[in-house]
């Protein structure tokens, strides 16, 4: 059991994790540019839907990630859906292969986040342009595909904190 | 019976399954709520009462936010502009000079501009009322590009108006609360926009596509745009104004044609919403289409059949109808131009299908020459009426 290992209480692996997912998704809107560069966009909630899926399989999981997704289309003014249909889809990918995941290292770990994060945003993109009846930018997909895959650091720090909790899950 | 005792306390649900179960269950919710969501349309209520209550709650909570930004932003500002005054002053000078040439150049113009108008009398715009606003919220992803800002239905912003920074237009109003609006911009994916060239007066389609320089489909004619032509909104559809600043017209690597944006240059932060009503919005569309035409004057009458006539020269036949079918007389077949007019105007005959019978009847053996059947009877409107003095012979 890792040291830094906290017991599986639900808010504190859900509800905690979900709040500062939606207060970094607030803060990441502020009209801000410096040197003509605005902030980036992450999708925060995605190391969510890749960490829940890996500390343990939740009926609520899928359901906080409709929550979060919705969120995320209201806030953002996107198609409503959207996210949460993408956020599924990340999450589905981590949930059929955490039993492949279980006993590996960071670097295999960081493999199976930047393919989950490039499913969701294969999905985002295809449904966005059924949609818009339009094709979006490879480029702009690729930039905020970049940043989320960035924020695996905190991946790794939530599936650390976590995964053995409660060793039924292993 | 004890719980314990049950036969249903053998039975388990593997988590891992009953987890996949939901995940496939708001997958189906997802894509359900995809395909019947209409956030661009610009008619009533399309918004969504979800997303009016949720933009309400979030724009004083965004407000607060941004806050500091919007502090820490100024700041940066205040900095740079403290240790680039000189250069800054030196540009400015510069600046100046260049815009007192075209500050004569727009004064005679204008004066010139305002003796045609009178001249000619021409029905020109009138002054557009506007609303400003504080951007509080950002969404610059790829599949969404729109702006929270702090202007309601309270200050009179609707729903299609058009919303514009410092620099130029950066999109229009999608959805409206009493206290926010939500702005999609130019760059979002569902953006379509009726723009012209400057410089060619062609017009195009700004598309948006999720980047920051939305592409110009559509482009009418042949080499009509240029590297650092002017693209202004064409007022096409009646949702912007006509000849409002938009960006400048340049190649990507690709090939393609996109705008750099007016509105690029700087964050948008304050924005001016145009309380504009285009005529689709500030006409009744119930009362247009129960509405019926008043009859024209026997002097009007005349100079409409005489312009028809002489439009229509050779006068085609109609082939159409049971009188028309395999007639040897188009005389007898066939009403005269000023007939089917006098019937237009009398109200007998929808004129769209006499329109369209005009038009098709100008081909010969054009094979959509037939009138749509039901719409009225043949023999009613085709059988031939008695000449009147305005009409002229076949």
């Amino acid at each position: 059991m890792s040291r830094t290992a906290q017991s599986l209480q639900l808010w504190r692996w859900l509800f905690v994790p979900a709040l500062a997912s939606i207060v970094a998704t607030l803060l990441l809107a502020a009209p801000f540019r410096l040197f003509g560069l605005g902030l980036p966009e992450p999708v925060f909630a995605m190391v969510l839907a890749f960490s829940w899926a890996v500390i343990r399989p939740s009926i609520l999981g899928p359901l906080t990630l409709m929550v979060l997704g919705l969120f995320d289309d209201l806030f953002w003014g996107g198609p409503l859906g959207l996210w949460s249909l993408a956020l599924i889809g990340a999450y589905g990918l981590a949930l059929s292969g955490r039993s492949l995941m279980a006993g590996q290292g960071g670097v295999v770990m960081g493999a199976w986040y930047a393919a989950a994060c490039c499913l969701a945003s294969a999905i985002a993109y295809v449904f966005a342009t059924l949609t818009a009846h339009a094709q979006p930018s490879v480029m702009a997909v690729i930039w905020q595909v970049a940043w989320t895959i960035g924020l695996y650091p905190v991946v790794y720090w939530l599936t650390d904190r976590f995964e053995d909790a409660d060793i039924r899950f292993r | 019976m004890a719980f314990r005792d049950s036969p249903f306390q053998a039975i388990k649900t593997p988590l891992t399954w009953a987890a996949a179960a939901v995940a496939v269950v708001v997958a189906v919710v997802s894509v359900a709520l995809l395909f019947t969501d209409h956030r661009t349309a610009t008619r009533a209520g399309a918004y969504g009462a979800a997303r009016g209550e949720f933009d309400e709650v979030m724009e004083p909570v965004t407000n607060v936010v941004s806050a500091p930004v919007r502090w820490l932003s100024g700041v940066g500002g205040s900095t740079g502009a403290y240790f680039f005054a000189v250069r800054q002053n030196q540009d400015l000078k510069r600046q100046v000079q260049e815009l007192e040439h075209w500050r004569d150049a727009a004064i005679a113009l204008k004066n010139l501009n305002l003796r045609y108008e009178s001249l000619l009398k021409l029905r020109t715009e009138p002054p557009i009322p506007m609303v400003a606003a504080r951007v509080v919220s950002d969404a610059r992803g790829p599949y969404s590009d729109a702006r929270l800002a702090d202007a309601g239905s309270g200050s009179g912003v609707k729903i299609g108006n058009p919303a514009m920074s410092e620099d130029g237009v950066i999109g229009r109003i999608i959805g409206v609360t009493r206290t926010a609006s939500r702005i999609l911009l130019l760059t979002d994916v569902a953006s379509r926009t009726p723009v012209l060239i400057d410089r060619s007066n062609a017009r195009a389609i700004l598309t948006g596509d999720g980047g920051p320089n939305p592409r110009l489909d559509f482009v009418r004619g042949f080499n009509s745009v240029k590297d650092g032509d002017v693209v202004l909104t064409s007022g096409d559809g009646g949702l912007y104004p006509r000849g409002l600043p938009v960006g400048v017209a340049a190649r990507d690597y690709r090939g393609i044609w996109r705008v750099r944006l007016y509105s690029d240059r700087a964050a948008i932060d304050f924005v001016r919403i145009l309380i504009f009503d285009d005529f689709s919005q500030a006409v009744s569309q119930a009362e247009l289409a129960d509405s019926v035409l008043p009859p024209l004057s026997k002097d009007e009458q005349a100079q409409m059949e005489a312009a028809r006539a002489a439009a229509m020269k050779p006068a085609p036949t109609l082939t159409v109808g049971p009188a028309g079918a395999g007639s040897s007389s188009p005389a007898q077949a066939t009403p005269t131009v000023a007939a089917r007019t006098r019937l237009v105007a009398q109200g007998s005959v929808d004129p769209a299908i006499a329109a369209h019978a005009a038009t098709t009847a100008k081909v010969p053996g054009h094979p959509k020459a037939k009138i749509p059947k039901g719409a009225y009877r043949p023999d009613e409107v085709l059988a031939p009426t008695p000449q009147q003095p305005g009409d002229q012979p076949q």
